[in-house]
């Protein structure tokens, strides 16, 4: 079927206009008044979110990386760090569900989440999974304290920690899963940007709550886990490209990422020259760990809604991709 | 199940609708079960859509009042926006069908070839008011529909895309996974709301409300391929008068297939529509594939720290 949108008369492209394409594909910066719009309108609807969805960003990092941190400190027989993460997993996992909730529309119909598996759809697994995760972290933590079932505990460390890879990275899939073209386009280094701050934000918490002396495990995954997410941040907006990559960098979404890298950074810092000698700066490097995590979500949140709300990003990133297409179309 | 409905009025269906929006009522007709690993019902029945033909329309909004007083939309009076007609500017919870208005300097080709236009400048004549009535474009395969949580969101037996308002949650998913910025979240309400396609209009054999009450046809309702078969013919049609700018959005199943498509005389962005959607849905693989390697990552990251040592 003949489709009219191909037909080459007088549409006004791009690069008739002044051009943002050079030869070989590149995309040069964006001559803003060169988008077309209606009235400058938002093509898309901003999320309808609220500030409880990145916070639950950060608890669910939080919980699902301090599963397997649990488990790796129970397996190495380091009990005292074990416990630091499990209360960390429990703590996260019952934060989480009350942000979900009170994020819903009708909170009272939170349970309609739970009338259907849906595996094209990321919240449906994400419910599931965080559900069945806040049994087994519990459990975990519950059989710690009473002291009872050692066998039993370390079986629902592993059942937290295979639910708490997912918990901790399926929040990145979620808002790739959508037609917003900051997330969307980052499909490929969310995750990992989501990962990275959740293993620094376990490592941080569990850092904290541990004598220094048992803590040392904690702290490199603090240190690592927030030195690798201030690069997968630079890694997913070097691919973005310079113009996806602008709202990262503007508005509310650039200041949080501004603090999460200075605050990521300074905590590692402070973490790995005096974490091993002083409890205090343990603490200190920690909390500006976990703050800095929970900045670089809300910067990701934010870029989203920046994103949506500007239609230039729609509108511009869709014409290159249809000016791709059509060349390749041509020349094979 | 039920027999099919047909289309036709006057069709001998009797009975009131039960569509969607009546608490505690369950039917056949409303829950029709698709079997498992099917996109659409087993019956042979035609997927209904829209063509909107916007050469013909001309701005007189009776499609969104329609739509509003028979599906009982709320009638949030916005504010005046100086933007042409268009006070209610976009689709959303309380705008299920929203006409653009937009003004250009371009000559109206035909209409000076005929003589039908008598500017008192050059200048004058060099105008021309695009009126397009946009809506939900019930999507062959529909983002909002494949991130519902709930399963609120389903394909009816039409082949169109309905929020089941007993269900939704407000969970927002489908709110920024539309590429066309169609759902929105009702305020005071809390759950989604979008297009219907008149679905209980539909199950008594009428067409939806928006198409009854249009005056020039620029809004054309029936089943799609037979749409799909007309548009073809009017846009020859126009490209032979010489109208150059007419094209199809959306009439293609090879790119974004929709149920409500559209003859434009613009850029798609021209009306507020994203120039080439996405299913963004489809990239599966891509989306869990990182995940996979993230959480592989974290893996490797807390070894790696218990690497130098348990203590």
């Amino acid at each position: 079927m003949s489709d009219g949108r191909r037909e080459p008369q007088p549409q006004i492209s791009m690069t008739q206009q002044g051009g943002s394409l050079d030869g070989r594909g590149e995309v040069r910066p964006v001559p803003e008044e060169q988008v077309r719009s209606y009235y400058g309108r938002p093509v898309l609807k901003e999320p309808v979110w609220t500030w409880e969805i990145p916070w639950y960003f950060f608890t669910g990092g939080l919980a699902g990386a301090s599963a397997p941190l649990a488990l790796a400190a129970d397996l190495a027989g380091n009990e005292r760090l074990a416990r630091s993460a499990r209360f960390g997993a429990l703590g996260g996992a019952m934060v989480s569900p009350v942000l979900l909730i009170s994020d819903l529309g009708r909170p009272g119909r939170f349970f309609n989440m739970l009338r259907v598996i849906k595996p094209t759809s990321p919240m449906s697994l994400g419910t599931w999974v965080l559900s069945a995760f806040s049994g087994a972290a519990g459990l975990a933590a519950t059989t710690d304290v009473l002291g009872i079932f050692p066998h039993a505990r370390r079986f629902f460390e592993g059942v937290a920690t295979l639910l708490g890879l997912p918990l901790a990275t399926y929040t990145a899939v979620l808002v790739a899963d959508t037609s917003v073209p900051v997330w969307h386009e980052a499909r490929g280094e969310l995750p990992l940007v989501f990962a990275s701050g959740a293993a620094a934000s376990a490592g941080a918490c569990a850092a904290i709550f541990t004598p220094i002396e048992d803590a040392a495990p904690a702290r490199r995954l603090a240190i690592g886990g927030a030195v690798a997410e201030i690069g997968a941040t630079e890694l997913m907006k070097h691919r973005l490209g310079k113009f996806l990559a602008e709202p990262y960098e503007k508005e509310a979404a650039g200041r949080y990422e501004k603090l999460a890298t200075a605050l990521s950074g300074a905590g590692a810092a402070v973490m790995t020259l005096a974490g091993r000698k002083s409890r205090a700066a343990t603490v200190a490097g920690g909390a500006m760990i976990l703050a800095g995590a929970a900045f670089e979500r809300w910067s990701v949140f934010k870029a989203g809604f920046q994103s949506a709300r500007d239609p230039k990003y729609t509108v511009f990133s869709q014409r290159e991709r249809l000016h791709s297409r059509h060349r390749a179309e041509d020349e094979g | 199940m039920s027999d099919s409905h047909p289309i036709i009025p006057g069709s001998g269906i009797t009975g009131a609708s039960d569509a969607y929006n009546i608490e505690g009522r369950e039917t056949p007709e409303t829950r029709p079960l698709i079997p498992l690993g099917q996109r659409y019902y087993a019956e042979e029945k035609p997927r209904m859509g829209f063509f909107t033909d916007t050469t013909v329309c001309i701005g007189c909004k009776a499609c969104e009042v329609a739509c509003k007083e028979w599906n009982n939309v709320p009638d949030v009076i916005g504010e005046l926006t100086g933007q042409s007609y268009d006070n209610t500017s976009s689709l959303g919870a309380n705008t299920w069908r929203h006409v653009a208005f937009i003004e250009q300097r371009k000559p109206i080709k035909m209409q000076q070839e005929a003589g039908l236009m008598t500017p008192g400048s050059e200048e004058d004549g060099e105008f021309r008011w695009l009126m397009s009535s946009d809506v939900c474009k019930h999507c062959t395969e529909a983002p909002c529909l494949d991130v519902c949580p709930t399963g609120s969101l389903f394909r009816t037996e039409f082949g169109t895309v309905v929020v089941q308002e007993d269900i939704c949650n407000g969970c927002g998913y489908c709110v920024p996974a539309c590429p066309f910025g169609v759902l929105d979240r009702r305020q005071e309400d809390g759950r989604v709301w979008k297009c219907t396609l008149c679905y209980d209009r539909q199950k008594d054999g009428l067409e939806p409300a928006c198409a009854q009450a249009c005056p020039t046809d620029s809004i054309q309702f029936g089943p799609l391929d037979e749409l799909r078969e007309k548009a073809n013919g009017r846009l020859e049609m126009l490209h032979e008068a010489g109208v150059d700018d007419a094209r199809l959005y959306g009439a293609n199943e090879e790119e974004y297939g929709m149920g409500a498509f559209f003859l434009l005389l613009d850029d798609p962005e021209v009306y507020g529509l994203p120039p080439d959607p996405e299913v963004v849905t489809r990239k599966f693989k891509s989306l869990w594939g990182a995940a996979a390697v993230a959480a592989g990552a974290l893996v490797a990251g807390v070894a790696a720290a218990f690497a130098g040592g348990a203590r």
